[in-house]
């Protein structure tokens, strides 16, 4: 009874997609019923407005698609390869605006920096304060028991109020608007090409797309994650503590150093969703000295849950995710109240929560079937 | 014939698969009636049908010789039904008697009266000689005074057919002794009682007629007292089964494994394991005997790794490894097979093929630099899963999970056979087990064996101890207070080395 061992194939592929996809069409059901309610004679049109996302607008719009899409996928990655390894990364949000400040900073600091190097400079700042800013619960975790949910949120509230003073006391700070200034444009990230697909025609004006090279990263941190996940010792090990610590300390693994490394690569994924934000554009996005915890870092929750925790999942979650957030940014053309287009979206993600429901009601099922086929095998005895 | 229930032809399908083939079994009032079967023979689902959690396909049961259905526990209750499960089903923060009353409770005005229950309760626990403290709470109590709760829930629900699940596997022996007892006592009041086991030893001392399953299917029933247990065990498997392990004398070798006052403090500031020093050779199998919380899991954990030793040395093949990692002790040729599989044994959400290559991933061929070998692990997977004959859905595909026991039980000792140790820790390698797994499992500690391998192993079962071992080390509160040689002792002798009341030189 030689049976090939080999990973699951097209079937396993469309069991794994189907409860998202489930989840999306629930979502997007319960959406229409709330058009419905809000502007009957519209919903139609309005869902068609969803639907088309950032198409309404041609190729720019998808351009700002997949750049609203961009530090979703790598918070998204954070939190979808913490769970992968069974931690809870609850810390995204403080991760992600530890990193910010570090890269601001040090594309403000240091204009010195020759060409490439000055936004290349700051996206690494951001990376290593994300690690560092995982890092504190992972060694709580690891050494002293800790859950790292509890110390993941006192790290978001550490990380906001400490963002906020050292912006105050530092040169990057606007005190007219209350935020920081303006990145120099030498350490915007560039548009690596893209703006020549991107692009739409106003007259005979051209107007490019938001879109830059902050796509491409989150697309090879995804490969990269995807890659030491499933083909390398190192992430082998991480999923085995994450699917049974005692049966890794068992096997030799050092349990302790994996969930700590767990979490400064969870750290580093959201720092650098955090510099791709704020690195966008010289007038882009500024840190506003407020005390709210950025909420991108939550949105990749919802990220990882839709994609599975899947690397590649995540990519195709967070496009979709930015692509309803465009349809909504056009439905006010239809005179929806922004807050319908919230309400909306956030229906959508709440019904990805219950894929993972939905796909441990599909696995129980399998498995009670394939226990009575092992069943039936022992029988043949 | 007096038939206090019977189950008659009956007929259990489940998708693919025939659970129960038109199965028999008539009950007599007054009678211990054992349910013998392999791990899948179907004695669960027979069960299962009579405490109405499935509605059998075809068939049908009779109560005092009246046809009844029974839709679900409640009406299995109803009709005096009850059933002591594997796994306790008891609220760890609630005492006894909370327990036993538990949804049939005495209330008056909304007030609960606990009294009558406690009365009740008392005079249940004198005339069974049950000996529980009412007022005790679940987890402050002994396994086996939980499971005399789980007894006596029944009697107070005035049960007449009392039906015990593998009631014997989480006992020990002496435990097994005392339950065996009140077995009698509750038949000599005139309950009857069905007892699932595949323990023949059991079924010899107290049962009075045993049916036998296989494959799903009813294979007949015998008078126990007319009856060898090599019948018996013939009936279950369908063939000749060797109980007596075959094996040549030991040819003990060098010295592979050696501890020196080895010293463990409890949490209680007690020694669990006090100054134990002993030797195992190559080429021979050297038992820990004894009753189960003498110490012998902490010095486990301690000669693995797993718990640090507060005192005392353990080398292996001449290397100090008393404070190597365990990585390091596992890379040197240690191998273990863990008393809980699935704590330690598994990573259950892994497929087999992954949990096969649990303690070798990181060796050369297995990866290359940081890069896993998936061929690798595939072909060494699909070579054990044809020589350890473990049986899954899917192959090496399969999620561990979703195996059964015994096939996890042998994917853990075709891994660590595998790694091909030098010196291999088998704790209760067959706890659990029918008895084809546990003959299979005996030969390969035996070929390890004679392979020049040295072979520690931590057994429960005297039977186990007696047939396997080369020398036998008893444990008796953290300390051996015993090294005999099998042929020398007797299973009584051992009995009373394990109770602590007699001491040999260690």
């Amino acid at each position: 009874m030689m049976k090939k061992t080999r990973g699951s194939g097209l079937g396993g592929f469309a069991a794994s997609v189907l409860p998202s996809l489930i989840a999306i069409i629930v979502g997007l059901l319960f959406g229409f019923i709330i058009l419905l309610i809000s502007n009957p004679a519209q919903a139609v049109q309005g869902l068609k407005v969803i639907l088309l996302g950032g198409f309404n607008d041609g190729l720019f719009g998808v351009g700002q698609t997949l750049y609203y899409a961009t530090p979703l996928i790598l918070t998204g990655l954070s939190v979808g390869f913490a769970f992968k390894t069974g931690l809870f990364n609850i810390g995204a949000s403080g991760q992600l605006i530890t990193g910010a400040f570090a890269a601001i900073w040090t594309a403000v600091n240091c204009d010195w920096l020759p060409g490439p190097l000055h936004w290349i400079v700051p996206i690494l700042a951001a990376i290593l304060v994300g690690g560092l800013w995982g890092a504190v619960p992972g060694l709580f975790k690891s050494l002293l028991g800790v859950n790292e949910v509890i110390a993941c949120i006192m790290m978001n509230y550490i990380g906001m109020y400490g963002v906020n003073y050292l912006i105050k006391i530092s040169n990057i700070y606007d005190k007219l608007k209350n935020q920081t200034v303006s990145v120099p444009s030498s350490a915007a990230l560039p548009n690596g090409g893209l703006e020549h697909l991107f692009y739409k025609m106003r007259g005979n004006f051209v107007r490019f797309s938001s879109i830059n090279i902050g796509f491409y990263i989150a697309v090879i941190a995804a490969v990269v994650i995807y890659v030491l996940l499933t083909k390398t010792t190192f992430g082998y090990e991480l999923k085995a503590c994450g699917y049974n610590r005692d049966a890794s300390r068992f096997a030799g693994i050092n349990e302790k150093r994996s969930v700590l490394m767990s979490m400064v690569i969870a750290g580093m994924l959201s720092g650098a969703a955090g510099a791709v934000m704020y690195l966008a554009k010289s007038d882009g996005l500024h840190i506003d000295v407020i005390e709210v915890l950025a909420t991108q870092g939550f949105n990749g929750i919802p990220v990882a849950l839709l994609g599975l925790s899947n690397p590649i999942g995540i990519v195709f979650s967070g496009i979709f995710i930015a692509h309803l957030n465009q349809g909504g940014y056009y439905l006010q053309k239809l005179n929806y109240m922004p807050e319908i287009i919230d309400i909306i979206i956030g229906a959508i993600i709440y019904f990805a929560a219950f894929s993972l429901i939905v796909r441990n009601v599909i696995a129980a099922l399998a498995r009670r079937r394939e226990a009575k086929a092992v069943q039936g095998k022992g029988n043949e005895r | 014939m007096d038939y206090v229930i019977e189950m008659l032809h009956i007929v259990k399908d489940f998708p693919g698969i025939r659970a129960n083939d038109d199965i028999t079994l008539q009950l007599r009032r007054g009678e211990i009636h054992a349910l013998l079967g392999e791990n899948g023979a179907g004695k669960s689902t027979l069960m299962s049908i009579l405490f109405g959690l499935y509605q059998p396909d075809g068939g049908s049961i009779r109560k005092d010789g009246k046809e009844v259905r029974i839709n679900d526990p409640n009406d299995a209750n109803a009709l005096g039904i009850g059933m002591v499960h594997q796994h306790f089903k008891l609220v760890h923060n609630f005492t006894v008697l909370e327990n036993i009353i538990l949804g049939a409770e005495t209330v008056k005005n909304g007030r609960l009266i606990m009294g009558e229950a406690r009365k009740k309760v008392m005079a249940l626990s004198e005339k069974y000689h049950l000996k529980v403290d009412p007022d005790a709470k679940i987890e402050d109590i002994t396994v086996g005074m939980q499971q005399r709760v789980e007894i006596l829930k029944m009697l107070y629900r005035d049960n007449e057919i009392l039906i015990f699940d593998e009631p014997t596997a989480v006992l020990t022996p002496q435990e097994i002794d005392e339950l065996m007892k009140i077995m009698k006592g509750l038949t000599a009041e005139g309950k009857s009682i069905l007892f699932i086991t595949h323990k023949l030893n059991e079924i010899k001392a107290v049962a009075d007629r045993c049916s036998v399953l296989r494959k799903g299917r009813y294979i007949g029933t015998v008078d126990v007292a007319d009856t060898t247990k090599e019948e018996m065990s013939e009936m279950m498997v369908g063939r000749k089964v060797n109980f007596a392990v075959d094996k040549a004398p030991a040819q003990p070798g060098e010295v592979a494994f050696s501890v020196k006052d080895l010293t463990m403090r409890g949490p209680h500031g007690k020694n669990v394991v006090n100054d134990v020093s002993f030797d195992v050779r190559r080429g021979e199998i050297v038992c820990i005997a004894g009753i189960d919380g003498n110490g012998q899991s902490e010095l486990v954990y301690a000669l693995t790794g797993l718990m640090k030793q507060d005192r005392g040395t353990i080398m292996m093949k001449g290397h100090d490894i008393s404070h190597a990692t365990i990585r390091a002790r596992n890379d040197h040729g240690l191998g273990h097979i863990p008393e809980d599989r699935h704590r330690y044994g598994l990573v259950l959400d892994y497929s087999l093929a992954e949990n096969m290559v649990l303690k070798s991933y990181h060796k050369p061929g297995f990866q290359k630099h940081g890069f896993r070998n998936f061929t690798r692990m595939n072909e060494v997977t699909d070579q054990l899963i044809e020589r350890f004959d473990i049986r899954s859905g899917q192959g090496g595909r399969t999620v561990a999970r979703s195996m059964s026991g015994g096939n996890q039980q042998k994917a853990i000792v075709a891994r660590e056979i595998f790694t091909d140790p030098d010196v291999l820790i088998a704790v209760q390698p067959t706890r659990g087990l029918d008895v084809g797994a546990i003959e299979y499992i005996h030969k390969q500690l035996v070929d390890a064996r004679d392979a020049g391998k040295a072979v520690l192993l931590v057994s429960l079962e005297l039977d186990e101890v007696m047939n396997l071992s080369d020398r036998i080390l008893v444990m008796f509160e953290g300390e051996i207070v015993a090294d005999v040689r099998p042929g020398d002792v007797t299973v009584q002798e051992l009995g009373l080395y394990m109770a602590g009341s007699k001491r040999g030189k260690a």
